[in-house]
C-alpha cells in the first residue's frame, strides 16, 4: 500500500530530480528541438519548401545551400523536414490530446462504476475498438471520405481512445480500494467529486507519461499513413510523404529516404526518452524510501 | 507503421484485469498484476478481502470448460459487435454507397442500376444478414472493379499476408525471449544496458522505412533477396518463405525491440514477488528460481502483449506489402481504396478484424493454461 | 557445539548502519524469539542468516552454523546450506507460493535441488512431508494449487518446503501475524511439535511479545538494529533491566485509564436491527441460477451514548461488511440502521443528516489520506456533509485547529503534508479528521492493529480520553481480543455473518458462554497467562491451549477447506 506518490514535490526538488536524469534531459532537449524546427518554418526556411529546382536533384546532404541535401524534385530537404515537423507534431498532439480527453473521462467513469454494466459497456466497447488497429480504421474512414490529415488525426485519436480509458480505469480501480477514498465517500462525498478530487490528482503523473509515449507513437503512426497516402495530402508534406516519395529512389539518392527516417527515429528516440525521464522523476515507487 | 509500439506501453488486459472482482465476495481469483513497461500505474492489489475465503468454498468447482465457453460467447459477441460496425459505417453513414462508389459524375440512373447489382434496396437489417451469412458460407458479393467474386480475390492474397505475419511473429517472438530473459536475469549489467539501449532505438524506427533499408542493403547492394515481389508457393516452401524473410524481418525486429522490454519489465515484477524469496530460501540459485519460477508468471502479461502484436503486425503486414510489392490483402484493400470499390474494403477490413477476434480468443485459451486459477475458478 | 552462533554481526548501506554488534546463539532443539518492534532489524538479521540479504548492504562479523562462518561462504555454497540446512518461513502466507505450481511440486523442489533423488522420490518426501504439517489425503493431494488453500493452510505448505529436508536451523519470520488467532495456536504449536520431533533450533521472529512468551526458550529483544537484552524466557520477562524492553512490556499490557460519563438520554446512538448484507456470487456455468453469499446475516445492535462496543471475529465473519453497511458504504438487503434515531439508510440511500453524527477511523495510517492534499484539507473534508452550513475562513481554522489539539498535535502541522508524519501522528490525524464534525458515534475498523505497541498504547489512552470526555461512543472493530478487552465496555462475539455472544466485556472475557467465544479466547496469546504456566512448570508444549478449549479446535485435518 505504498506505491502512491507520497507528496507533491516542490518545486526546487522537482528541477533538481529532472536535471538529474539523463533520460529527461536528452529527451527533453530533442523533443524541444524538433518543436522548435515546427515553429520556426511557420516564419522562415531556408528556401521555400515546396520550390522545385530541377537541375539541383539529388544533391547529398552539405552541398551548397543544401543542408541537407535536395529531392527528385531539387526541393530543399531541411525545408521540407521543418514543415513536415508541422504535420507530425499537429497530428500526433491532436490524436493524443482526443484519446487523452474522452478515454481518461471514460475510464475514470467505468472505474467509478467498477462491476456494473456501464463499466462492461464501456471496457467491451474499448476492447472491440482494439480489434479494428488505427490503420484499419484509417483506411475505413478514407474509403468513405478521401484521405487527408484530419482523418488521420481522427483515426489514431481513436485507437488512442481505449489506452486512456484502459490505463485510467486501472489506475483508479485500485485507488477506489483504498482507506483514504472510503473516507471520502463516509464524508458524503459522491462518485464524481472523489473522481475529480481525489482520483484523478492521483493518476496524473501515470497520464502524462502515458501521454508523451501515445505522442511518439502518433508521429510514427501519421508517418505510416502518409507513407500509403492516408495522411495528408499535396501541397502539404510530412515525413511520412517524403520517405513515400523517396520509395523508387533509394537506390539512386540513398540520402532521400535516410534524412526523413532518421528524423523521425530521432524525434520518437527523442519524445520516448522523455516519457523514461519523467517517469524516473515523478515514478512514486523510486520514492519511497523518503518513509 | 503505427509501429504497434503501443502495445508496450498501455496497461495489458488480462482476463483477470476483464473480470475485476466486482466486489469483495468474489472469491480467490487474485488480480494479475497489470504489466507496464513505463506508464508508472500502481499496481492493483485487491486486498485479500477475508470474505472471500468463506465465499470461495461455496463456488469452488473446476471450470474449465466453463471459463473457455464463456470466452467463446465473448469471441461471438465481440464478431457480431465488429460485423455491425463496419456495415454500419460502410453502408449506412455515407448516404448512398453506389453514388459514392460511383463518385461525383455518377447519373441517378447509373447509381440505380449499381444499388440493384449490390442488393442494397432492401431493408437494413435484411441487408446486414444476407452480409454476415453470405460471408459465412464464404461469398463475400461481387468487386465492383474487377467484377468478380470478392471470395477470389482474398483467396489468393490471404495466403501472402497471413503467413508474413505468422512468419513475422514467430520470429519476433524467438528473438525477444531470449534477450528479455539476458537482460533481466543480468539487470544493471553492461549486456542489459545494451539490449535496453537497442531496443529503445528499435521502438523508434519505423518498420516500412526499416524495410526500405533492408532492400537497400540486403537486395540493391549485396543482392542476396529480391527487392520485392512474390513468386506464389507453387514454386515451392523455400522460395516463398525467402521472398517473405526481408518483410518479415522488417515486421518483426521494431516488434522485438517491444516484446523484450515487456518481456525483460514482466520478469522484473515477478522477480520482486514474495514466492521467488521463498525459492531463493529453498537453496534454488537466481537463474534456477528465474526459469522455474519468475517465468512462466511473466508469461502472462507477454501474452497478452503478444496476442495484441499479432493484430498489429498484420496491420503492419498491408503497409509493408507496399514496401515489397506484395500481392497481399493490404495491396488489394489499397487499390480497392483508389477504385471505390466498397465492397472489397467493408470485406477485406473484416476479415483482418476477425483473425485479431480470433488472436485474441485463442491469447485467453492460453491464458488458461499458464494460470490454473483460471482453470479452477468460475468464469 | 552451538547451531547457530551469530558474533558480532553488523550490516550497512552506504553510511546507515541496518545492525549493530549483533551476538545471539541457537541450540539444536532450542526455540530463540527475537522480539521488536518495525525498524528494529529482526527481519534483516533472519535475512542476513540466509544470505538473502538485498543487494548494496555490506555485512561483517561471524554467522558460524556448527561452526563454519557462513559470511565466508560463496553463493554457490550458500545454495546449498538454504533449504537443506537452514529452512526459512515468511509472514505472507497468500503470495509467498507460486501460483502456478502445485503445492506437491513446490514442496518437492525442495528436495530435488539438493539431493539427487528422482521425482518419484520427491514427490514421496512431499507427501510425508505434507502430513507431517496436518495437510493430509485424500483432502490435500500434491496436485492442489495455492489459490484453494485458505491462508492457514498456505503457511502449513510453506513450513513444510522449509522442513521437508529436516534442517537444522528453521527461522520463522512472523509467520503466524497475517493469521486468524486460531490458526495461529495451530501454526504455533505444528512449529514446537516439529521442533521437538526433528531437534531443530527454531528463530521465532515476532513482534508479539505474547506469541513468543509461550513457546521461546530464550528471547532477544531488538531495538534499532541493536539487541538490547537477551536470557532465558521467564527470567527476562520477570526481570527486565533495559527501560525499552520494560516499556514494550508495559505497552503491551497497557491498560487506559476509563472514566466513562453517566450514560444520558433513552435513544441509542446506534441501532442496528436485523441487518443483511447479500453478495451475488458469480454464477456457477453461464447458465446457472443465481447465487448469493449472506456475509451479515440478520444482526441486530444498539450503542448508548458514550458507550464503547467491541466487535471481534475472524477474518470473513462479516465485521468488516457491517462496519461498512453502517457507515453508507454498502447498501443492505434486509433491516434498518439508525443514528440518534433518525434513519441511516432509506430507500433514497444514505440521509446526509444522519451520516453528520458518523466517523470512521480506518486501519492503515499510510493509505487513509490522500498524499496531495495538505493536512488542513484532510481533516476538513467531512465538512462536506455539513454542505453549506459547513464553517467558513476563520471558524473553519479555528475548528480545524482545535481538532488536531485534541489528538495532540499543533495546529502549525495543518500546513504539512501527510509524508511528513509519522505512523502514530497519521492515526492522530484520521482521530482529527474523524472528530472535526463533533459525531456522536465512530467507527474504528482495525484502528490501532497496524500500529507498534508502543504507539498504539498512546492512541488507545487518546482515544479512551476522547470518549470520557467528548461523550463520544466507537465501536471498536478488530481482531485483536485483548485490545478490545482494554477499551471498550461491551462486547459483541461475531462468526459467519451472525452475533453469537454479547456482554458486558469484563464478564465475557470471564466466562464466555458460546463455545467460539471459549475458541477465540483460548487461541489468543496472554504474556501474563503464558508465563504463568511456565513459571507453574506445565508442560510448556502449547501453553496457549487450554483442555477443554482444544477439544473445540477446527483441525484441518478434520475441518473443511477453512481457515484452517
Amino acid at each position: 500500500m505504498t506505491d502512491l506518490a507520497t507528496a507533491p514535490l516542490r518545486r526546487d526538488s522537482l528541477l533538481r530530480a529532472a536535471l538529474g536524469s539523463r533520460n529527461f534531459v536528452v529527451g527533453a532537449v530533442i523533443t524541444l528541438g524538433i518543436l522548435l524546427l515546427a515553429v520556426v518554418s511557420f516564419i522562415w526556411t531556408p528556401f521555400p519548401f515546396s520550390a522545385q529546382d530541377i537541375p539541383n536533384k539529388f544533391k547529398p546532404p552539405l552541398t551548397g545551400s543544401h543542408l541537407l541535401g535536395t529531392d527528385y524534385l531539387g526541393r530543399d530537404m531541411l525545408s521540407m523536414i521543418m514543415v513536415g515537423a508541422r504535420t507530425s507534431i499537429s497530428v500526433a498532439l491532436l490524436a493524443v490530446g482526443i484519446g487523452a480527453l474522452i478515454g481518461t473521462p471514460l475510464g475514470l467513469w467505468a472505474a467509478a462504476r467498477r462491476g456494473t454494466l456501464l463499466d462492461e459497456i464501456i471496457m467491451r466497447a474499448n476492447d472491440l475498438v482494439f480489434a479494428f488497429p488505427a490503420l484499419l480504421i484509417a483506411i475505413l474512414i478514407t474509403a468513405l471520405y478521401g484521405p487527408g490529415a484530419v482523418n488521420a488525426i481522427i483515426a489514431i485519436g481513436i485507437f488512442n481512445v481505449p489506452v486512456f480509458a484502459r490505463l485510467a480505469r486501472g489506475a483508479a480501480l485500485s485507488l477506489w480500494t483504498r482507506e483514504f477514498i472510503l473516507a471520502a465517500r463516509v464524508a458524503g462525498k459522491g462518485a464524481a467529486r472523489i473522481s475529480a478530487e481525489h482520483i484523478l490528482p492521483n493518476i496524473l503523473n501515470t497520464l502524462v507519461v502515458q501521454i508523451t509515449i501515445q505522442f511518439a507513437l502518433g508521429i510514427l503512426a501519421e508517418a505510416a499513413l502518409a507513407y500509403v497516402g492516408l495522411g495528408a495530402q499535396p501541397p502539404m508534406t510530412s515525413w511520412g510523404k517524403m520517405l513515400a516519395d523517396s520509395q523508387t529512389m533509394v537506390a539512386l539518392a540513398p540520402h532521400v529516404a535516410i534524412v526523413p527516417g532518421l528524423t523521425i527515429v530521432v524525434t520518437v528516440l527523442g519524445v520516448n526518452l522523455l516519457g523514461d525521464g519523467l517517469r524516473d522523476i515523478l515514478d512514486p515507487r523510486l520514492r519511497r524510501s523518503r518513509r | 507503421m503505427h509501429k504497434n509500439i503501443f502495445v508496450h506501453c498501455f496497461p495489458a488486459s488480462t482476463p483477470a484485469d476483464r473480470n475485476a472482482p466486482t466486489h469483495q465476495a468474489h472469491g480467490t481469483v487474485e488480480p494479475i498484476a497489470t504489466l507496464e513497461l513505463r506508464g508508472s500505474l500502481p499496481h492493483t492489489p485487491v486486498p485479500p478481502f477475508p470474505l472471500a475465503a468463506r465465499a470461495s468454498t461455496l463456488h469452488n468447482r473446476s471450470a474449465m470448460p466453463a471459463y473457455i465457453l464463456s470466452r467463446a460467447v465473448s469471441l461471438c459477441l465481440s464478431l457480431v459487435a465488429a460485423s455491425l460496425v463496419v456495415f454500419v459505417l460502410l453502408e449506412i453513414v455515407p448516404g448512398d454507397p453506389a453514388a459514392l462508389m460511383l463518385g461525383l459524375n455518377a447519373t441517378p440512373e447509373a447509381a440505380g442500376a449499381l444499388r440493384e447489382l449490390l442488393g442494397l434496396n432492401g431493408p437494413v437489417h435484411e441487408r446486414y444478414l444476407n452480409w454476415v451469412f453470405g460471408m459465412l458460407r464464404g461469398d463475400f458479393g461481387i468487386s465492383y472493379a474487377y467484377k468478380v467474386p470478392v471470395s477470389e480475390l482474398f483467396a489468393d492474397r490471404i495466403w501472402v499476408s497471413i503467413p508474413l505475419a505468422i512468419y513475422a511473429l514467430t520470429l519476433s517472438t524467438l528473438i525477444a525471449f531470449p534477450v528479455g530473459i539476458i537482460a533481466a536475469s543480468r539487470r544493471n549489467s553492461a549486456t542489459d544496458v545494451a539490449i535496453m539501449g537497442t531496443t529503445q532505438l528499435g521502438v523508434a524506427v519505423p518498420n516500412f522505412w526499416f524495410a526500405m533499408l533492408l532492400v537497400l542493403l540486403f537486395a540493391v547492394t549485396l543482392r542476396w533477396f529480391s527487392a520485392g515481389g512474390f513468386p506464389g508457393w507453387d514454386q515451392g516452401l523455400f522460395v516463398g518463405m525467402k521472398a517473405l524473410t526481408l518483410p518479415a524481418i522488417a515486421l518483426a525486429l521494431p516488434q522485438a525491440s517491444i516484446l523484450a522490454r515487456v518481456m525483460r519489465s514482466a520478469l522484473l515484477d515477478t522477480l520482486d514477488e514474495d514466492y521467488i524469496r521463498s525459492a531463493r530460501a529453498k537453496g534454488l540459485t537466481r537463474r534456477q528460481a528465474l526459469w522455474r519460477h519468475a517465468l512462466r508468471n511473466a508469461l502472462i502479461p507477454v501474452l497478452t502483449i503478444i496476442g495484441l502484436q499479432f493484430s498489429f503486425l498484420l496491420a503492419g503486414a498491408i503497409i509493408i506489402e507496399n514496401v515489397f510489392f506484395l500481392p497481399g490483402l493490404g495491396n488489394l484493400i489499397f487499390k480497392a481504396i483508389a477504385a471505390r470499390d466498397l465492397i472489397v474494403v467493408k470485406s477485406g477490413v473484416m476479415i483482418l478484424v476477425v483473425a485479431v477476434i480470433l488472436v485474441t480468443f485463442l491469447v485467453d485459451v492460453a491464458y488458461a493454461i499458464v494460470d490454473p486459477r483460471l482453470r479452477t475458478s468460475t468464469r | 557445539m552451538t547451531l547457530l552462533s551469530i558474533r558480532n554481526l553488523t550490516l550497512h548501506i552506504g553510511d546507515a548502519n541496518i545492525l549493530r554488534d549483533i551476538d545471539l546463539g541457537v541450540e539444536a532443539g532450542e526455540i530463540l524469539g527475537i522480539i521488536g518492534e518495525s525498524g528494529s532489524g529482526k527481519s534483516m538479521t533472519a535475512l542476513a542468516i540466509m544470505g538473502l540479504v538485498p543487494e548494496g548492504f555490506s555485512s561483517g562479523g561471524q554467522i558460524l552454523l556448527d561452526g563454519e562462518d557462513l559470511l565466508k561462504k560463496s553463493e554457490a555454497e550458500l545454495c546449498g546450506i538454504r533449504g537443506d540446512a537452514i529452512g526459512m518461513v515468511f509472514q505472507e502466507p497468500m503470495t509467498a507460493l507460486n501460483p502456478t505450481k502445485t503445492i506437491g511440486d513446490q514442496v518437492a523442489e525442495t528436495v530435488m535441488v539438493h539431493r539427487r533423488t528422482g521425482r518419484r522420490a520427491a514427490n514421496r518426501i512431499a507427501r510425508e512431508t505434507l502430513d507431517r504439517v496436518g495437510l493430509t489425503e485424500p483432502q490435500f493431494p500434491l496436485g492442489k494449487f495455492p489459490h484453494e488453500l485458505s491462508g492457514g493452510q498456505r503457511q502449513r505448505v510453506v513450513i513444510a518446503m522449509a522442513i521437508a529436508l529436516r534442517p537444522r536451523l528453521l527461522i520463522a519470520d512472523e509467520p503466524t501475524t497475517a493469521l486468524d488467532v486460531t490458526t495461529q495456536a495451530q501454526i504455533l504449536a505444528l512449529l514446537k511439535r516439529l521442533v521437538d520431533e526433528d531437534g531443530m533450533g527454531l528463530i521465532l521472529i515476532t513482534h508479539d511479545l505474547a506469541v513468543v512468551a509461550g513457546i521461546a526458550d530464550r528471547i532477544a529483544i531488538m531495538r534499532l538494529g541493536e539487541i538490547v537484552e537477551t536470557g532465558p524466557t521467564v527470567g527476562l520477562f520477570r526481570n527486565l533491566q533495559h527501560p525499552y524492553s520494560q516499556m514494550l512490556f508495559k505497552a503491551s499490557s497497557h491498560q487506559p485509564a476509563r472514566n466513562p460519563p453517566a450514560v444520558t438520554g433513552s435513544v441509542p446512538v446506534l441501532a442496528v436491527d436485523g441487518v443483511v448484507r447479500d453478495y451475488p456470487l458469480p454464477r456457477r456455468s453461464l447458465f446457472g441460477a443465481k447465487r448469493q453469499f449472506r456475509a451479515v446475516d440478520g444482526v441486530s445492535l444498539s450503542i448508548a451514548r458514550g458507550e464503547n462496543v467491541g466487535l471481534v471475529g475472524e477474518s470473513g465473519c462479516g465485521k468488516s461488511t457491517l462496519a461498512r453497511a453502517i457507515l453508507s458504504l454498502e447498501p443492505v438487503q434486509a433491516g434498518s440502521i439508525a443514528l440518534d434515531g433518525e434513519p441511516l439508510q432509506g430507500s433514497a440511500g444514505a440521509s446526509f443528516a444522519a451520516r453528520r453524527k458518523l466517523s470512521v477511523v480506518f486501519q492503515d495510517p499510510y493509505g487513509s489520506f490522500n498524499p496531495r492534499h495538505t493536512v488542513e484539507r484532510l481533516v476538513a473534508e467531512p465538512f462536506f456533509l455539513l454542505g453549506l452550513g459547513a464553517p467558513q475562513g476563520a471558524e473553519r481554522r479555528r475548528r480545524i485547529d482545535r481538532a488536531l489539539t485534541e489528538v495532540g498535535l499543533v495546529p502549525a502541522d495543518a500546513d504539512k503534508y501527510v509524508h511528513e508524519f509519522s505512523g502514530g501522528q497519521r492515526q492522530r490525524i484520521a482521530i482529527a479528521r474523524a472528530l472535526i464534525i463533533e459525531p456522536s458515534l465512530i467507527v474504528l475498523d482495525e484502528a490501532v492493529s497496524a500500529l507498534d505497541v508502543s504507539i498504539r498504547a498512546q492512541i488507545l489512552d487518546l482515544l479512551a480520553e476522547l470518549s470520557d470526555r467528548l461523550q463520544l461512543s466507537y465501536l471498536f472493530i478488530s481482531h485483536d481480543l485483548h485490545v478490545v478487552r482494554t477499551i471498550t465496555d461491551r462486547v459483541l462475539v461475531m462468526q459467519a455473518g451472525k452475533i453469537v455472544e454479547a456482554g458486558d466485556t469484563a464478564t465475557i472475557f470471564a466466562n464466555p458462554q458460546h463455545p467460539y467465544t471459549r475458541q477465540l479466547l483460548a487461541a489468543t496469546p496472554n504474556l501474563e497467562m503464558a508465563l504463568a504456566a511456565r513459571e507453574a512448570a506445565l508442560p510448556p508444549v502449547d501453553p496457549f491451549l487450554n483442555p477443554a478449549a482444544k477439544q473445540n479446535l477446527p483441525s484441518p485435518l478434520r475441518g473443511g477447506p477453512g481457515r484452517g
